[in-house]
């Protein structure tokens, strides 16, 4: 059954299953590779993506319940050579070891800075307290994320 | 696959003849690819691809030639290591591989500092069985430390032999020659490097005594250059080795016994005939896969496949583990026995004895092992993020039935594994459901396969005494421990992958012997008599493997607890009970960094006022004889609860030479806190059958609200070598937060986790 979903701006017609997770639409189908598999029990954060602009897991997310809604990934936000300023403040924070998390962290905080454009550390450690790190580099995905804010700031 | 055994040293051989010599560098993926692409992979996975990617990490899809190697070249060459492309460009072939850890970058400096070019210009080709040098696994802190003077050594020498190619085709005397971002200058006039190294001429030894920079030169080795990885990993264009796709790949899942050691009962392979996409329903003995047509088809079918185990109850209760540990017959090895120590223990003034706890713990990376297999009737690749790729060939070759020439590794980096986690076994299921298909599979662990199957860290216990003298300084130190391997890794040996064991009968298991459970079982202090023995665990009722920095961290805790209350017995200030038993200037001078970075106070603990508020050091050096750590960690205690608050944790660390301060930074505060995650929340639960911490619910670790704020601070040596810095500041987290714990509340906490119900309890 063909599905129509709006994934970064584009309009796709993924021939799956209704019940099939989003995230494996979005990487087996869609060959995306910013959402990662991390749990597929909605406990890491590692697939999130963003539905209709709210940070979303989409391990969690059957496509079929989905149709017609905008979904943007990782990809959507910026590329290595044009990066969105958040991606920009996690690479000058080189806030990542292994990078796995990151997809989660960035696109979590995105949505989260688009409503709170000036958090404070505690907010953003709130924000931030359903994503897992293994690596352990929290204090620099925090330097980003407030980095960014008040780069937002300075520019809003 | 019927392709022609290529080798990189044969067709470099062949070009060389063909064109007048000149040696090709990445060229060779292309020529390569055009030759024999059996498999596209779609992504920039390919060793090729990556080394291509130097800057921005990212690719075009390519294709990944599916040679089989019959070596790679000596390693006492350079072209081993290193080869110059046309355009100038260099690829490192390192056998050390990138595992999140930022050593592609720090290795790229090495290589761009000796030889004059941007760092954008080294790409690097990291652990593949047809292209790098076998340098075993990338483990125990050591990939720096080994790789650096090779590499450094390999550079300078082709340095040397680019100025005499340079000094007779320009007509200038190498004294008159400069170099610069791949340029050879002098005399007006100037030559590309790419041009210079036609006809073989990295095909040399690399001599015993080259001369290198001076480090007072340096410009890019010890600077924060940038990681090249990052920009791709946060743009979502790297390629995991999870984003890997070869062409006609099929999805494969395993399903595992019910409990360790039980053997299947039944199987209805009806159970999922109705299934779409389903292609077949392997088994193998014991081992139980399915494979379909999409991912999310494999694992609906293997949730839904019915099967039955015979349950044999092969684990302790959870309960006994720890006098389990104590009941077993040991092999028993003193590695310290330098005096009486029975009778200096006698003869003190005051004795303190102490048992200390250490549990399972797991890997517990963020994303699930993965591995993709094409197993043929005479050739397989597997792509892999294994920590060793030839180790990997040789168990994969004896499972499959097939000669290690005839399998080809290719390392894709991962999720970080700190240690020996699934990637292995996972390698071996997917060969295994491949070789069944007779097509490519793809298999990505679930999140409960990886924590109820991966080895784990292994549980040890402690016992220690000592003395202190009328005078306050130590004077008796007895140290025992407890602890199996850590390490179970393949080997060559199919016995060491979990499908080797399932299969029927089973893969002979490899001989690891004894491994790193005695890691820092010695201090560095210089009192005397002393005495440390290892009783060695014959088995371990969960499987036992490397986890960050093994032995060392339970070890670790042992000693640098004992140490504190050896000092509370002396009424002593721990930094300076510490000072006063070393006689190492860089020791000292670690603890010294630290306590300054710290702001501590000189004076014993427990603290008194401020109840609930403590802070505690730890220190050690990497195996007794490298890098130096040293860990103030400050806490919080709830003295209604026992809750633990992380408040900060302050790291000094010397590792020799420092190659990139930010990567090293970041590697530092990246152990700091899975280390404090490890001390205070972390242990692997089971029952009489089965591990029962299967998800990050009944595994937890330290979030966003949890985590301490660290510092660091480098004591950066550049006259001096490099040292690794993998996982040394795993060591002492776990006993500066317990001493701290005694300094907020005069509670002596001896297992890790600290819990809030062990805290309660010790107050
Ligand atoms: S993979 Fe979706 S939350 Fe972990
Ligand atoms: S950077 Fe590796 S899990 Fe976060």
């Amino acid at each position: 059954m063909a599905l129509s979903l709006k994934v970064n701006g584009k309009t796709v017609a993924p021939e799956v299953d209704p019940t099939t997770p989003l995230l494996y639409v979005l990487r087996d189908s869609l060959g995306l590779k910013g959402p990662r598999f991390g749990c597929g029990l909605g406990q890491c954060g590692a697939c999130t993506v963003l539905l209709d602009g709210q940070a979303t897991r989409s391990c969690q997310v059957p496509v079929g319940t989905i149709q017609g809604h905008a979904v943007t990934t990782l990809e959507g936000l910026g590329t290595p050579e044009s990066p969105h300023p958040l991606q920009q403040a996690f690479i000058d924070a080189q806030a990542a070891q292994c990078g796995y998390c990151s997809n989660g962290m960035i696109m979590t905080a995105k949505a989260f800075l688009d409503k709170n454009p000036h958090p404070s550390e505690a907010q953003v450690r709130q924000a931030l307290a359903g994503n897992l790190c293994r690596c352990g580099t929290h204090m620099r995905i925090m330097k980003a994320v407030l980095g960014a804010a008040s780069g937002q700031g300075a520019s809003a | 696959m019927s392709d022609p055994q290529v080798t990189r040293r044969q067709l470099l051989a062949g070009a060389g003849m063909a064109a007048g010599g000149l040696v090709v560098g990445f060229a060779l993926g292309r020529v390569l690819n055009g030759a024999a692409p059996p498999a596209t992979v779609a992504g920039a996975a390919t060793p090729a691809a990556s080394a291509a990617a130097t800057g921005s990490a990212t690719a075009a899809a390519t294709a990944i030639p599916a040679v089989v190697a019959t070596g790679t070249p000596p390693a006492s060459q350079i072209d081993a290591w290193l080869s110059i492309g046309r355009d100038g460009g260099v690829t490192v072939y390192s056998g050390k591989v990138e595992l999140g850890t930022g050593i592609e970058t720090a290795l790229s400096q090495v290589v761009a500092e000796e030889l004059d070019l941007a760092v954008g210009r080294v790409a690097m080709i990291m652990g593949d069985t047809t292209e790098t040098p076998n340098q075993g696994y990338t483990a125990g802190s050591l990939t720096l430390q080994s790789t650096v003077p090779i590499l450094r050594n390999a550079a300078a020498a082709t340095r040397q032999i680019l100025m005499g190619l340079a000094s007779s085709y320009l007509g200038v005397p190498a004294a008159q020659l400069t170099l610069k971002d791949g340029v050879v200058t002098g005399g007006g006039k100037q030559v590309g490097y790419g041009q210079l190294v036609g006809g073989g001429g990295l095909y040399q030894e690399i001599p015993a005594h080259v001369p290198v920079k001076d480090y007072h030169t340096y410009t890019v080795v010890g600077t924060p250059v940038p990681r090249v990885d990052i920009p791709g990993k946060m743009t979502g264009t790297f390629t995991y080795m999870q984003d890997v796709k070869v062409a006609g790949m099929l999805h494969g899942r395993v399903v595992r016994p019910a409990g360790v050691g039980a053997t299947l009962k039944t199987i209805d392979p009806t159970s999922v005939g109705s299934l779409p996409g389903l292609v077949k329903v392997v088994r193998l003995g014991n081992f139980v896969g399915v494979v379909a047509q999409e991912e999310w088809q494999a694992i609906q079918a293997a949730q839904t496949l019915q099967v039955t185990w015979n349950l044999v109850h092969a684990l302790p209760a959870e309960a006994d583990l720890y006098k389990d540990l104590t009941s077993e017959k040991t092999v028993d090895k003193v590695e310290v026995n330098d005096g009486d120590v029975d009778a200096a223990l006698k003869a003190a003034a005051k004795t303190l004895s102490a048992t200390y706890t250490w549990p399972y713990q797991a890997h517990a990376s963020i994303g699930p092992s993965c591995a993709i297999a094409d197993v043929g009737k005479k050739a397989a690749t597997v792509w892999s993020s294994t920590q060793g790729v030839y180790p990997l060939r040789d168990a994969l070759a004896g499972l499959i039935g097939l000669p290690p020439d005839g399998v080809r590794v290719i390392y894709v980096e991962g999720a970080g594994c700190y240690g020996h986690n699934g990637f292995d076994d996972v390698a071996a299921d997917a060969a295994l459901l491949s070789q069944a298909v007779g097509k490519p599979v793809r298999v990505q662990w679930m999140r409960g396969d990886e924590f109820i199957w991966e080895p784990k860290g292994p549980a040890m216990q402690h016992q220690l005494r000592g003395a202190v003298s009328a005078s306050g300084a130590v004077a008796a130190w007895d140290f025992q421990s407890w602890t199996p391997t850590h390490s179970t890794r393949p080997s060559g040996m199919p016995g060491n992958l979990l499908a080797g064991q399932l299969i029927v009968p089973p893969a002979p298991p490899a001989k690891n012997g004894f491994v790193g459970g005695d890691r820092n079982a010695p201090v560095n202090y210089t009192f005397s008599p002393r005495r440390v023995t290892i009783h060695w665990l014959p088995s371990s009722p969960l499987r036992p493997s490397a986890l960050r920095s093994l032995g060392g961290a339970a070890n670790t805790f042992a000693n640098e607890s004992f140490m504190d209350e050896l000092a509370a017995a002396a009424g002593a200030d721990p930094i300076a009970f510490r000072l006063r038993h070393l006689h190492d200037a860089r020791a000292a001078a670690v603890i010294q960094a630290v306590a300054k970075l710290a702001g501590w106070q000189s004076r014993p603990s427990p603290a008194p006022g401020k109840p609930g508020q403590g802070r505690g050091i730890a220190f050690t050096r990497y195996e007794n004889t490298l890098a130096y750590v040293a860990t103030v960690a400050e806490v919080a205690v709830d003295t209604s609860t026992g809750a633990i608050r992380l408040l900060h944790v302050y790291v000094a660390h010397d590792c020799g030479q420092v190659v990139n301060p930010d990567g090293l930074r970041n590697q530092i505060e990246g152990n700091a806190i899975q280390s404090a995650s490890r001390a205070v929340k972390e242990q692997v639960t089971f029952n009489r059958d089965q591990v029962t911490s299967v998800d990050w619910a009944t595994y937890p670790i330290l979030t966003f609200l949890e985590v301490p704020q660290v510092d660091v601070v480098l004591l950066d040596h550049p006259d001096q070598p490099v040292w690794g810095a993998g996982e040394i500041a795993t060591e002492p987290t776990a006993a500066a937060i317990a001493n701290a714990v005694f300094d907020a509340t005069g509670a002596r906490v001896r297992s890790v986790p600290l819990t809030a119900d062990r805290v309660k309890a010790a107050l």
